[in-house]
């Protein structure tokens, strides 16, 4: 039987514009909070994994710990989409789990504050004055915006779609609406990038993005770091009563790629993953949707949350939209879903979102979230989707300490 | 000059159509070529005919991309027979007026534009079968 691992420090920086600071800075920042917040420092860890996408090829670990403290220790540098934090995190859980050290720590950065759009392909191509075939489909000329959309927007819109077509019950003013409760959250939030409360008018009349995306149904651009230490459950029992008393148990992590489907290879899958990260999650914690106090879900764009709610069995199958309708995920509902404000308005530092959005679990379950505590949480849990795709889930206990 | 297909899984003639290469074990259809087949590690694959009509399973309207590409466009996966198919939706105005989930379309060609050496290539999409 495999020793418990816990969080033990846990940090976010505000996720915003930090046009005065780097990538490193920001990295470390996170880090060391994380490290005072845990009561240890660089001296205590035996491993560091360290998440970029941006700028995945930079060694971002090795220049933390230039920064922070060069210990020696294994570096694993990670990229893996949107999952990148939770693949940083799931990677120091291994080692700790793996009894190769009893303490590691996890960093997961990004700098995208006016990135723009994602996905679209950067910069406009004029059509080739020859029409050579090239690449994988023997494209004589651009495809994107002529065989479909590469953007980020539009793909994600087409996910949230594809649900209501299978289901029904979907439209544009469903989709806007989780926007709003999600912007409704934020307001209580004081590090989410966006804290401003948004009518269904105010959102619905927005820039149009893609259909039935507008630009506040859009997870924001922008700077931010998260970082984590976790600890063996033999190595706490060491610790002061107060480490061990804030320590957060880690009940499940678990990360997954895409089965093949029929369809996956012309519109990202983003369910069947997702739906066997939970159900291995839920297996391995021993607990059931029900028992979630708050959920903390990768919305990217307002219509991918509502698909999230389906595939982490939230809602019975097929039941989203209803699901969301009966009030359930507001976070005075029976299960709250990103009080955080979400990515639409916390922010997508892309690779500090799988870390963020553990630290904002584990806020409330030491009760320390102060004007947003979900009151008396106790269990929790958090997902992320990159594609490609990979996915994060992590289900979080309160310490029975 | 020569008509030339935008992609190589374009079938040009009398009766345009998409060919994917199907997996001879299972059946997987992929539109790229693969050396094991992502479904079920089979290695030998054939080419399939994609039907030409189909339903619109997914949609988007984008109003927002990348320098160059023309906005707004209807972006979509239409479920050809079984086989989904990834293609805009056009000869309709891209609005949700006229675009709607389930809708029944067929494949459709259009001129993209003329190289120096005047081959023309011909692009594709689906359009409202009118009922």
């Amino acid at each position: 039987m495999a020793d418990d691992i816990f969080i033990l420090g846990i940090n976010m920086t505000k996720f915003g514009k930090h046009p005065d600071k780097d990538t490193i800075d920001l990295a470390a920042e996170a880090a060391m909070a994380a490290l005072a917040d845990g009561g240890v420092t660089m001296q205590d860890m035996g491993v560091l994994a360290a998440g970029n996408l941006m700028e995945a090829a930079a060694g971002i670990g090795q220049q933390l710990q230039k920064q922070i403290g060069q210990t020696g220790i294994p570096v694993y540098n990670v990229a893996n989409a949107c999952a990148t934090g939770a693949t940083a995190l799931r990677t120091a859980i291994m080692a700790v789990k793996s009894g190769e050290c009893e303490m590691g720590l996890a960093v997961g950065v990004e700098k995208l504050s006016g990135a723009g759009l994602l996905g679209g392909g950067g910069s406009a191509k004029s059509d080739k004055k020859v029409f050579e075939p090239k690449g994988r489909y023997g494209a004589v000329t651009s495809t994107d915006g002529r065989i479909g959309t590469n953007t980020m927007p539009g793909v994600f819109a087409q996910i949230g779609m594809e649900y209501g077509h299978k289901y029904g019950g979907t439209s544009f003013e469903l989709f806007a609406k989780i926007s709003e409760k999600n912007h409704a959250h934020s307001t209580l939030n004081p590090l989410a990038a966006y804290t401003k409360k948004m009518t269904l008018e105010e959102i619905m009349g927005d820039m149009m993005i893609a259909y039935p995306n507008t630009r506040p149904m859009c997870s924001a651009n922008c700077d931010g770091a998260a970082a984590a230490v976790v600890v063996s459950g033999a190595k706490l029992k060491t610790l002061s009563l107060e480490q061990q008393r804030r320590a957060v148990k880690v009940s499940a992590s678990v990360l997954t790629s895409d089965p093949w489907q029929e369809s996956c290879q012309v519109l990202p899958d983003v369910n069947t993953l997702t739906k066997m990260a939970a159900k291995q999650a839920y297996e391995q914690a021993g607990v059931s949707p029900e028992d979630l106090d708050l959920v903390e879900l990768h919305d990217c764009f307002a219509t991918a949350e509502l698909v999230h709610y389906d595939n982490l069995g939230l809602c019975e199958e097929g039941g989203a939209a209803d699901f969301f309708n009966s009030g359930a995920t507001w976070r005075d509902g029976k299960t709250p879903v990103n009080v955080s404000g979400g990515l639409e308005s916390k922010g997508h530092p892309i690779a500090a979102t799988g870390i963020a959005n553990i630290w904002e679990v584990c806020h409330h379950l030491r009760g320390e979230a102060g004007d947003r505590q979900i009151e008396g949480a106790k269990v929790g849990l958090a997902h992320v989707i990159g594609l490609g795709s990979a996915c994060g889930v992590h289900i979080l206990e309160k310490s029975a300490a | 000059m020569a008509a030339v297909p935008i992609v190589d899984y374009l079938v040009l003639g009398d009766e345009p159509h998409l060919v994917a290469k199907q997996c001879t074990s299972c059946g997987a259809r992929f539109f790229d070529r693969r050396n094991a087949c992502a479904s079920c590690s089979g290695t030998s694959f054939e080419d399939a005919v994609i039907a030409t009509s189909g339903e619109l399973k997914a949609f988007t309207i984008v109003a927002f991309a990348a320098p160059g590409v023309p906005v707004p466009f209807v972006a979509g996966v239409v479920d050809c027979d079984g086989t989904s198919v990834r293609g805009n939706v056009i000869n309709t105005e891209p609005d949700a007026d006229h675009v709607s989930l389930g809708m029944k379309v067929r494949l459709a060609t259009y001129a993209v534009g003329t190289d120096d050496d005047g081959n023309e290539a011909i692009g594709f999409g689906f359009e409202p079968i009118e009922n």
